[in-house]
């Protein structure tokens, strides 16, 4: 896959923190994310359940409900403008006209109680200046395009009456409508059966293609990494771990977690007598974490300094980023283990 | 739509025939009789009274005979009341518990729904905690402690409305009806407030509502237009029960005030053992409820698209 290296810069994501208030301490779900996405380019975002994808992108968009959430740190640079310092009103020029997003469920991520119509005119003449029977064509436009059949009646419907889907397809128009640069994809296939995913996952990538958005696209599924990104974050415990060319990564996976995440894939062309393999373990509960590598305990590489300090962010090749002490120099990691060690004292 | 609201009118008949035997067996089984009094009746004036209302006739005599006045729409003499029958009583008192009801539920309605909408999305805040506060003060005080209350202070105290009277008799002024709509409003108000909260609360969690939010929606247009549909829904069905229950239940209004309402009679006459007034009132109460659940069912029609009635 090309490299969008030349293209420009659309959203810098810098050292990003967002920590949720519980009762048992704070929840550090984000500590310190950076990633960038070039125009067009479609960068993924992988990992377990509870690893922070989503809340990552949540607070790209300033959504992450609050209370509890806070963004406690961090930059977000959309063009050069910090999401972060901007005002309300500022913000919501954004939401939905620059940067939009579909979510996980369709289900329940469309207004049950408003008709398709309504909800992508308000959306268009939102951040478009158009009459209501201008914003209603180009709504059948954006809805033909997302292949909903006989979009100029189906667009009276209301949201149970499609399927989940369609409901998707809906979604997908609905956040295009106002061609958005970015389009973050929030798993926007997990509540949908597989010959849907497959499909919805063409149309993510036809229609960005076609209308040149770029697209972050979360998910655990690294089949759809492969055949969709040209960029993966891998991330663990709040951080991302490594991040890589999509096929860089398959080729050279430099993290163990990344290593165990594409072992666990299931091959076509494997032995079905085998089980799969898995990585051992939970994710760590990430609240009150001690500075430590977090994925030390599942590790099966693990050596002293793991255990007290955190891996510094390395460079392994073009573009190919990890967080692991393996990386490092013998030098390195002594000076790391002999700093937490006089830190303890 | 059309089909079925016939459909439901029709079906109101047999529930009001279930009602109105159901009312009319019970009452004549509780022990005591409309003229008993302290003293007993010489044997000859007794039977003579029974006489006069038909009540030496066998019970299910009895029965048909109400059965057929009520079709006629005649409710029977009253009882106790003598020279007054109980469409006469009703129809005096009704109008008067119906406007007073009608004027607290819209009064709870709005205060309700504002201040508990406003708690909800200023959750934790002063905002929140002053209705919320307010509300548990209007569950908790009884309705016979608020009332003389309201009397001691803006009657007594500042002078501002009159004691007593109805502004529907004898040419009262209108402000004889801001006391006792407030006393019974405030209730209501409690309940309508705490529900709107917490389901306005529910419905800003959702996922559409975030949807919403990332579409750069105005936090005002969410509320109004995304979040109010379905957050008042269980507002909506839980005003018919309560507006059936503000018309008949004002009497202690009804009594603090000197509103000449239906309550006292829906009271008294069971006291009295006045056995057509307690069935009529029963009758005029439960013909309101079933109303009232018809409509609330035609409003969530209408409030949710994916309810629909064939």
């Amino acid at each position: 896959m090309s490299s969008f290296k030349d293209a420009n810069v659309l959203l810098e994501v810098k050292d990003l923190r967002t920590h949720f208030k519980t009762d048992n301490g704070i929840l550090k779900a984000v500590d310190g994310v950076s990633f960038t996405v070039h125009e067009g380019e479609t960068v993924g975002l992988v990992g377990e359940s509870g690893c922070g994808k989503s809340v990552t992108n949540l607070s790209i968009m300033r959504l992450v409900p609050s209370p509890p959430g806070k963004i406690v740190g961090g930059e977000v640079l959309y063009r050069g403008t910090d999401i972060m310092k901007l005002s309300e009103k500022e913000l919501r020029n954004i939401r939905g006209n620059k940067i939009s997003m579909i979510f996980q469920d369709p289900m329940t991520s469309l207004n049950p109680y408003l008709r398709i119509s309504t909800q992508m005119i308000e959306t268009i003449r939102l951040h478009q200046n158009m009459t209501k029977q201008e914003a209603r064509e180009r709504a059948i436009t954006m809805l033909k395009l997302v292949g909903i059949p006989s979009a100029e009646s189906r667009i009276d419907c209301y949201p149970h009456q499609f399927s989940g889907g369609m409901r998707q397809r809906v979604m997908i128009a609905m956040a295009l409508s106002c061609n958005a640069d970015l389009l973050i994809a929030d798993e926007p296939t997990t509540a949908l059966d597989v010959t849907i995913q497959a499909q919805i996952l063409e149309l993510i990538k036809k229609i960005t293609e076609q209308l040149k958005t770029a697209v972050i696209l979360i998910t655990h599924d690294l089949g759809v990494v492969a055949g969709m990104c040209d960029k993966v974050c891998v991330m663990y415990a709040g951080r991302i771990v490594e991040s890589a060319l999509t096929d860089d990564l398959y080729a050279s996976p430099a993290h163990p977690y990344t290593k165990g995440l594409i072992a666990s894939v299931p091959k076509m062309d494997g032995n079905r007598e085998e089980r799969l393999f898995s990585i051992e373990g939970q994710p760590p509960n990430v609240i009150d974490l001690p500075p430590c590598c977090p994925f030390h305990p599942r590790c099966n590489r693990t050596c002293e300094v793991c255990r007290h300090a955190y891996p510094p962010v390395k460079q392994v090749g073009e573009d190919h980023y990890v967080a692991c002490w393996l990386a490092c120099s013998e030098e390195e990691r002594k000076g790391a283990l002999e700093g937490a060690e006089n830190n303890g004292k | 739509m059309t089909k079925y609201i016939i459909r439901r009118l029709i079906g109101m008949i047999p529930t009001l025939f279930i009602i109105i035997t159901l009312s009319f067996f019970i009452v004549r089984i509780a022990p005591g009789g409309p003229f008993d009094g302290e003293r007993a009746l010489p044997e000859a004036v007794k039977r003579n009274i029974e006489a006069k209302y038909h009540m030496d006739e066998p019970l299910i005599v009895q029965y048909g005979r109400y059965l057929f006045d009520v079709v006629r729409g005649d409710l029977g003499p009253s009882y106790k009341y003598k020279d007054y029958d109980v469409n006469t009583l009703i129809a005096v008192s009704l109008p008067n518990s119906v406007v007073l009801g009608s004027m607290a539920m819209i009064v709870a309605i709005i205060f309700g729904v504002s201040l508990g909408t406003v708690a909800a999305v200023r959750q934790n805040t002063l905002l929140d905690y002053i209705p919320m506060i307010l509300a548990a003060f209007g569950l908790s005080i009884p309705l016979f402690v608020f009332a003389p209350l309201l009397q001691q202070i803006f009657c007594m105290q500042l002078g501002w409305f009159p004691t007593t009277g109805w502004f529907m008799n004898n040419g009262a002024p209108l402000r004889t009806a801001v006391l006792p709509v407030i006393a019974l409003s405030f209730a209501y108000y409690a309940d309508i407030a705490r529900l709107t909260r917490s389901s306005m609360v529910e419905t800003l969690r959702s996922d559409y509502i975030r949807t919403a939010r990332a579409k750069g929606m105005k936090n005002s247009t969410i509320i109004f237009k995304h979040a109010m549909k379905g957050a008042m829904l269980p507002i909506v069905s839980y005003l018919g029960p309560a507006f059936a229950g503000i018309l008949t239940g004002s009497i202690v209004v009804e009594q603090v005030f000197l509103v000449p309402g239906l309550g006292k009679f829906f009271v008294q006459s069971s006291f009295n053992r006045d056995y057509t007034l307690i069935v009529g009132v029963v009758i005029v109460y439960s013909a309101i409820l079933i109303v009232m659940n018809f409509i609330v069912d035609i409003v969530y029609a209408y409030l949710d698209p994916r309810i629909s009635y064939k």
